[in-house]
């Protein structure tokens, strides 16, 4: 009896001896620099009129927005407080009430209110004095937005929109100071002036950025890190020997499988990979005003000819490429579930037969064999042009004979808008991923719409999912969507999901990788360990 | 001599309007502009309204000879104008990094000029020997060798073997010279012994040419010491072709270190260039475009006069 109390005893020690440690090192440590590299670089510093992640990753830190994605939540799409403490929304969808923390301070030491978030969204909606607003479209919904006391924001939206929330966690809509954009609404192009977790210290142009610890911050205890300090280096291998030299601890964009294979091979246990799949994806858009592409049984052959799940196996070795998806995110709460997306045309687990469909859908449509057009795609290596070449090779599979035009990536996108193709490559990456966001460029009305489709019944289900109040009833509802889109009217396809593949320095602690490169750059959670 | 060097400079301003307009209008036919490339991004979904409004804020609204005439009588009052990607006036944008740029360049001209000028009269003076092969050898490889591939090869070595990378932030040498050199060199030794290999080939040659001279011949017959002859006669007249090579490298550096500055990560003047062409920055284009050109224009002129001042037959003629 004694020996076996001492057994346990002794099991239980161990178990401690190994859970303590483990335990102890998982507790955020206060100090240190986090280094990291920026493959982009802020043109202006004023979130709100710009559109690359090269304003997010080093800026982002300065702020704070009213709502903010969960920093833990991997799917990056759960709306939690930032400014906002509290919220409530009326029973019609139409009012939604904030109620702001309290004791929230600029790094000038000013208070911040309620005055502020309007000021801001104001300007987000509406902007004044010849601004742009790059994400005003988003909020076309929105009636007003109320101050009615200092700690209370009101948002009056037209009709009742599913997304709202989640578009308030938007990580561009940075509070800024009333008073300053009262003043001068351009001041923030060229100024750094937030509540958020670190101040701003230097910007070197083409060099670095520089932040430090707000020992003010209204979250106390937080951020863990002294500063931090951003590098923007453009070219992808001195990014990678950048992070295998231990100059720096991660780059939240993404490298490719190759990068992120000879950096765990180079550095073993120092490195931590984070994978997750990306909310960009890469889409064939076929122009519906030219033959034979103005056939939708074409369209649906060139769908029918794509064995995504092999190319799934081989292109994610050496692309950024890899979930075989629909029109959400895979892991998503709109995510289409496996067994749904293999009755879409082109997602059979059959390829065979699916190539039979399409040469008979080809045939029937007086396309004959070795038919042959020109497919443009973007002159950006990854992963346009692994993709590129995958297509072509799929589609000589059901005899048709493409020529591929690489066009020079800021020509693209006026050649996808004057509609100068007959198949090319469309591209969307999102900041969180919503289906309001993500769909909505597959409005008749949509400057996105390059393949020109006119299809009122995707309209109407667009509108209708946006308003949908109930989750169950939004699901079925994008998935008619859905169908109708990739499967019925295959007005696009998409091919395969972007993969997120982040290979950072072990010692980064509290970070979580979400599918957007947009979402999770506040620093305020991260921590470095010893 | 001074009728011979304002002549010289005059024809600089014809020769600066030129680079100007050529510039401008070849840019202009590169398609995309820089409104596209920043606001359409990724989503690629914004209004052409908004895409509108802001091509009439930079002035791309405007006829393009408009737009020549505001771009020359800004040169002419030295106000190259704002960056239009950042909105950074040029010459901070410039400035940022004239510093790093001129560094690497002057230390690349000094491992160039160090190495060149021993060897290549080394070279011509063992003519045929083991020791002109084994120059030759090495200023071929140099040719042969790409900077950028040298840079990178410098690179994996200092990873693979000593697990260290050079800093990435450009510290000045009058703030730390060891930070400075620590960055810095190996550009400079990547750069320079490509540059080193032209140099060492022009010595080499113009040195071999210059001690088949007849005055040689007498000097020698006078009884004058290696030393002398080398130093005093022949050195004087076969640096003239070699300078110019130098010169004319060292132009090109300031602004031509595009490849190389991508594989150091250095902030200069060759990563501005191909950032603001892959932006479409008009304004940056042409201001890099004309301050690369005027330093190759004013390398030029100083070289004739160096020319005029070292052989006077150019400065009687």
């Amino acid at each position: 009896m004694h020996r076996r109390t001492g057994l346990v005893v002794l099991i239980a020690v161990l178990i401690l001896a190994v859970a303590l440690p483990a335990g102890s090192q998982e507790k955020p440590r206060s100090g240190g620099e986090l280094i990291f590299v920026v493959p982009s670089e802020p043109p202006s510093y004023d979130a709100h009129q710009e559109e690359t992640f090269g304003v997010i990753h080093p800026m982002a830190p300065h702020y704070n927005t009213l709502l903010r994605t969960d920093a833990f939540d991997k799917t990056g799409t759960k709306p939690v407080g930032d400014l906002a403490e509290s919220w409530t929304i009326s029973k019609d969808g139409l009012t939604y009430t904030f109620k702001l923390r309290q004791g929230v301070k600029f790094h000038d030491g000013s208070a911040m209110t309620s005055r502020d978030v309007k000021a801001s969204y104001d300007k987000i909606i509406n902007p004044k004095g010849g601004l742009k607003s790059s994400r005003g479209a988003s909020y076309q919904s929105v009636k007003a937005v109320e101050a009615p006391d200092a700690s209370t924001v009101v948002f009056r939206l037209k009709w009742p929109e599913s997304s709202f929330l989640l578009n308030l966690a938007s990580p561009w809509n940075w509070i800024y100071k009333a008073d300053i954009l009262e003043k001068d609404p351009r001041w923030y192009e060229k100024n750094v002036m937030g509540t958020g977790p670190f101040t701003f210290v230097e910007h070197v142009k083409g060099s670095h950025w520089v932040g430090k610890k707000n020992a003010n911050y209204w979250d106390k205890g937080k951020p863990y890190l002294d500063g931090y300090r951003a590098l923007f280096v453009k070219s992808s291998a001195a990014q990678v020997a950048a992070i295998r030299g231990e100059r720096a601890h991660i780059q939240f964009r993404g490298f490719s499988p190759a990068e992120r294979d000879s950096l765990v091979q180079a550095l073993g246990p120092k490195i931590t990979v984070q994978e997750s799949p990306w909310d960009c994806v890469l889409m064939v858009a076929m122009h519906h005003e030219k033959k034979p592409f103005d056939d939708k049984r074409v369209r649906r052959a060139l769908t029918l000819a794509l064995d995504r799940y092999e190319g799934s196996k081989n292109l994610s070795k050496i692309a950024i490429v890899r979930d075989v998806a629909g029109v959400q995110v895979p892991g998503t709460p709109y995510a289409t579930p496996p067994e749904e997306l293999e009755k879409l045309a082109g997602y059979g687990r059959d390829i065979n037969k699916s190539r039979a469909e399409a040469k008979r859908l080809l045939k029937e449509a007086g396309v004959p064999e070795g038919f042959s057009f020109t497919f443009k795609n973007r002159g950006i290596p990854m992963p346009y042009e692994p993709v590129g070449i995958w297509l072509i090779d799929q589609w000589r599979q059901i005899g048709l004979n493409v020529k591929q035009e690489v066009v020079e990536a800021s020509a693209y996108h006026p050649m996808l808008k004057r509609g100068d193709f007959d198949v090319a490559m469309d591209f969307a990456c999102g900041f969180i991923v919503e289906p309001d966001l993500d769909l909505h460029r597959f409005n008749t009305t949509s400057a996105a719409n390059y393949g020109k489709h006119k299809d009122t019944v995707i309209d109407d289900l667009f509108v209708r999912q946006a308003r949908a109040g109930d989750v169950e009833e939004r699901k079925k509802l994008i998935r008619q969507f859905e169908k109708r889109l990739i499967d019925e009217e295959v007005h696009v396809f998409y091919t395969l999901q972007w993969h997120r593949i982040i290979p950072h320095n072990s010692k980064v602690k509290g970070w979580t990788v979400t599918p957007s490169h947009y979402l999770n750059n506040q620093l305020d959670t991260v921590w470095l360990a010893e | 001599m001074l009728k011979y060097l304002t002549k010289r400079f005059l024809l600089m301003i014809p020769t600066i309007l030129g680079v100007a307009v050529v510039t401008f209008f070849l840019i202009r036919i590169i398609p995309g502009d820089v409104v596209e490339l920043r606001l359409a991004g990724d989503s690629s979904a914004v209004s052409e309204e908004v895409l509108q409004k802001e091509r009439v804020r930079f002035g791309l609204d405007q006829p393009v000879w408009k737009q020549l005439l505001t771009w020359v009588s800004g040169i002419a009052r030295l106000d190259f104008g704002t960056s239009m990607w950042t909105g950074a006036p040029i010459w901070e944008e410039i400035r940022l990094r004239f510093a790093l740029s001129l560094q690497v360049a002057i230390m690349a001209t000094l491992v160039a000029v160090l190495l060149a000028i021993p060897l290549g009269v080394l070279a011509a003076l063992k003519q045929d020997t083991w020791v002109d092969y084994a120059v030759r050898i090495f200023s071929i490889a140099g040719l042969a060798t790409p900077s950028f591939w040298l840079g990178i090869v410098f690179i994996l070595v200092m990873l693979i073997v000593f697990k260290w990378l050079p800093p990435m932030i450009y510290t000045p040498f009058w703030e730390s010279p060891w930070q400075n050199m620590q960055q810095l060199i190996w550009p400079a030794l990547a750069v320079g012994y490509r540059y080193s290999a032209v140099a060492t080939r022009m010595t080499r040659s113009a040195m071999l040419e210059v001690l088949r001279e007849d005055y040689i011949r007498t000097a020698r017959a006078k009884g004058l010491v290696q030393k002398l002859i080398l130093s005093r006669h022949a050195l004087k007249n076969a640096i003239l072709p070699v300078m110019t090579v130098v010169a004319l490298e060292f132009a090109f550096l300031i602004g031509g270190l595009v490849v190389t500055e991508q594989v150091f990560n250095l902030n200069g003047l060759g990563l501005l260039f191909v950032q603001a062409v892959a932006h479409r920055d008009y304004t940056l284009i042409q201001a890099l475009v004309m301050l690369v050109s005027g330093c190759f224009i004013v390398v030029n002129f100083l070289m004739d006069v160096m020319y005029a001042w070292l052989d006077p037959r150019i400065r009687y003629r």
